[in-house]
């Protein structure tokens, strides 16, 4: 039931209603004449609504959450209360630079730290999201080679185990996009590559780790060939994580990439934002950077624009990005320190390896058993449609009764009845074995009793939804029933 | 109905064409392809009057676990598309063969459908891939 449907005519919360005097600087010509239609509830009802909603949540703040591709780390309290402090909230964006520069010291700082963790000479934090700062990464590309003249490159060369947004972004960027193939071990076809290059090529969109949760060994060489045949390196930051502090994706070879903030830096993550997604890139493409830019002289913080950076590709965003997930990225950063980030990428590591070893001794078969896992791992339930009459999806929706959220299904594409598991490093020793038992469980109902799996879950508030209808009938706005179909529900 | 039959020609990347005569084929999804998919929830078709070359993107089917491109199994010029599966993609799931066609397209050089797999040769094709 929502909140509409929960409405008495005429029922109000007094003390939390808009005083009936409230003044507005809008023409009256503006101004709505007929009254909004609003649910109609007691302040009770409204706190007992969303407070049950929020009981509904399967989140990493309730249960383990081995999303893989998604690092869903645990976000730091202590982040969440520094980043909250009235100063900061209070800022109005509007607010001269002289009374801003404590949050402009921040963003400074943020952006030294981001340049030093990706081995790269230039940030923008105005990406207000990893889709967007893959836009600007490809679209600083396009840039630097029109500036030299160079308008025959029309092709982006993407691996076929690549994300979904990056041959979106090389195609929005106005590119062909030139799908290059993995080979049995996860490394890319290397041979695939050198047909492919040419002087068409304007770059490469790389993941590394990759998609299928495998360091690219080859990335040297790649990068060598990449440059060799004039094209730039694009680098998808999505699985930062497993490497931080380890390699650096500018000393990989790479010229720009994208930082998701919200898995690496443990900002909020998860029902489409806030995101955060800044750019970093070398000197070959820091002309192209989009504005703003926060730079410091003698103690004083400034913002770079468009008169300072002429080439620049532009704002991305009003005032200076996502501040309040800067904010919490920089708070994370600082809190954990250099020591610190390496240890969260050693005990990413260190959990799905733990993770994907005792899935394997467990009977369950790896996707990629010859390679060390990064900060994720697959397995493959091929055999089981077949041997049990169970799928991926199916396991998954099962998992959900044991109390654990489910793995990626299904992604990536190239390999069948797949779960991508991504335990991240804020995960205890116990909850990783809890999850083990879990799919030792799993795997004895579906030799014993599979219709417990296919009929699962069991224990949620609701039971396995109609994902097809859902496509097809999409309908999500809510509309008020008319007086006679409200009537004939009551009868 | 049979998973893969024998009077139609097949491709690589799923897809089946059956030869109207007149120079004309109709091409739409395997079998084998919708049960991989699973429940299809939209279809892109190209537009008729459109020339598409063999090998060429041709439209999209997209189901709950994944978006697939449909290619163009052969040279020539879309004559029609199947109306239909806008409002009933689950045409596709429940007769691939017949009402879930996709396009009908009229060849530019009509022994191009000899060089397409038979359905022998595309059985072996999909007993390889498991």
């Amino acid at each position: 039931m929502n909140i509409f449907e929960k409405s008495t005519p005429h029922r109000r919360a007094l003390m939390q209603a808009p005083r009936a005097s409230l003044k507005t600087a809008l023409p009256a010509a503006l101004l709505r004449q007929t009254p909004a239609q609003l649910p109609e509830v007691s302040e009770l009802q409204a706190v007992r609504h969303y407070t049950q909603l929020s009981q509904r949540n399967f989140s990493i703040d309730t249960h383990f959450y081995p999303l893989g591709s998604c690092t869903m780390k645990y976000n730091p309290r202590g982040v969440h209360k520094i980043a909250m402090l009235p100063d900061f909230l209070r800022r109005h964006p509007l607010a001269p630079l002289h009374e801003s520069q404590g949050i402009l010291q921040c963003l400074y700082e943020l952006q030294e730290i981001l340049k030093t963790v990706t081995g790269m000479s230039g940030v923008s934090l105005a990406p207000m999201a990893g889709a967007q700062g893959e836009f600007a990464g490809v679209a600083m590309i396009r840039a630097y080679h029109q500036a030299r003249g160079d308008f025959a490159r029309d092709e982006f060369l993407v691996p076929d185990a690549a994300h979904g947004t990056n041959p979106a972004s090389a195609v929005m960027c106005g590119y062909k996009v030139r799908e290059i193939p993995t080979k049995a071990d996860g490394d890319l076809d290397l041979n695939a590559l050198d047909a492919a290059l040419s002087s068409k090529t304007a770059g490469i969109m790389l993941t590394n780790p990759s998609t299928l949760g495998v360091f690219e060994k080859q990335i040297a060489l790649i990068a060598k060939k990449v440059h060799e045949a004039g094209g730039l390196l694009y680098y998808d930051g999505a699985n930062l994580n497993a490497i931080l502090g380890k390699v650096r994706p500018g000393d990989m070879g790479f010229d720009v990439m994208h930082l998701n903030l919200h898995k690496t830096f443990a900002t909020p993550h998860g029902g489409g934002g806030p995101g955060s997604g800044p750019v970093a890139c070398n000197d070959r493409l820091k002309p192209y950077l989009p504005v703003p830019i926060v730079d410091e002289k003698d103690g004083d913080y400034y913002l770079l624009d468009k008169s300072h950076l002429p080439h620049s590709m532009g704002r991305l965003s009003a005032f200076l990005g996502n501040t309040a997930i800067l904010l919490r990225a920089y708070i994370y950063s600082r809190i954990l320190g250099r020591e610190g980030m390496i240890r969260a990428a050693e005990f990413a590591t260190l959990n799905a390896n733990y993770l994907m070893h005792r899935l394997q001794k467990a009977g369950f078969e790896l996707a990629y058993p010859k390679r060390r896992a990064s900060h994720e791992f697959i397995i493959t339930l091929k055999t089981w449609p077949k041997q049990y009459g169970v799928s991926a999806m199916d396991v998954a929706k099962r998992l959900l009764d044991y109390g654990c959220h489910a793995p990626t299904t299904y992604f990536p594409l190239l390999v069948p009845e797949c779960l991508l598991i991504e335990p991240t490093e804020t995960e205890s020793k116990e909850a990783l074995d809890q999850f083990v038992e879990a799919m030792i469980a799993i795997q004895k109902e579906a030799k014993t009793s599979p219709d417990i799996i296919l009929n699962a879950p069991h224990t949620q508030p609701v039971r396995r939804l109609d994902d097809v209808k859902a496509a097809r009938q999409l309908d999500l706005v809510w509309r008020k029933a008319k007086p006679a179909e409200i009537h004939t529900e009551k009868v | 109905m049979s998973e893969i039959p024998a009077d139609l020609k097949y491709t690589d990347s799923h897809e089946w064409v059956r030869d109207e005569g007149n120079g004309v084929c109709t091409v739409g999804i395997t079998f084998h392809a919708q049960h991989l998919l699973g429940d299809l929830v939209f279809v892109e078709l190209p537009d008729v009057k459109k020339a598409l070359t063999a090998g060429e993107e041709a439209g999209v089917v997209e189901s709950v676990k994944a978006a697939s491109d449909v290619y163009s199994p052969v040279t020539g010029t879309i004559t029609a598309i199947n109306e239909t599966l806008a409002s009933t993609p689950e045409l596709i799931n429940e007769d691939p063969y017949i009402d879930g066609w996709l396009f009908k397209v009229k060849l530019e050089d009509e022994d191009e459908l000899e060089s397409l797999l038979n359905a022998e040769e595309y059985a072996e094709k999909i007993t390889e891939e498991d």
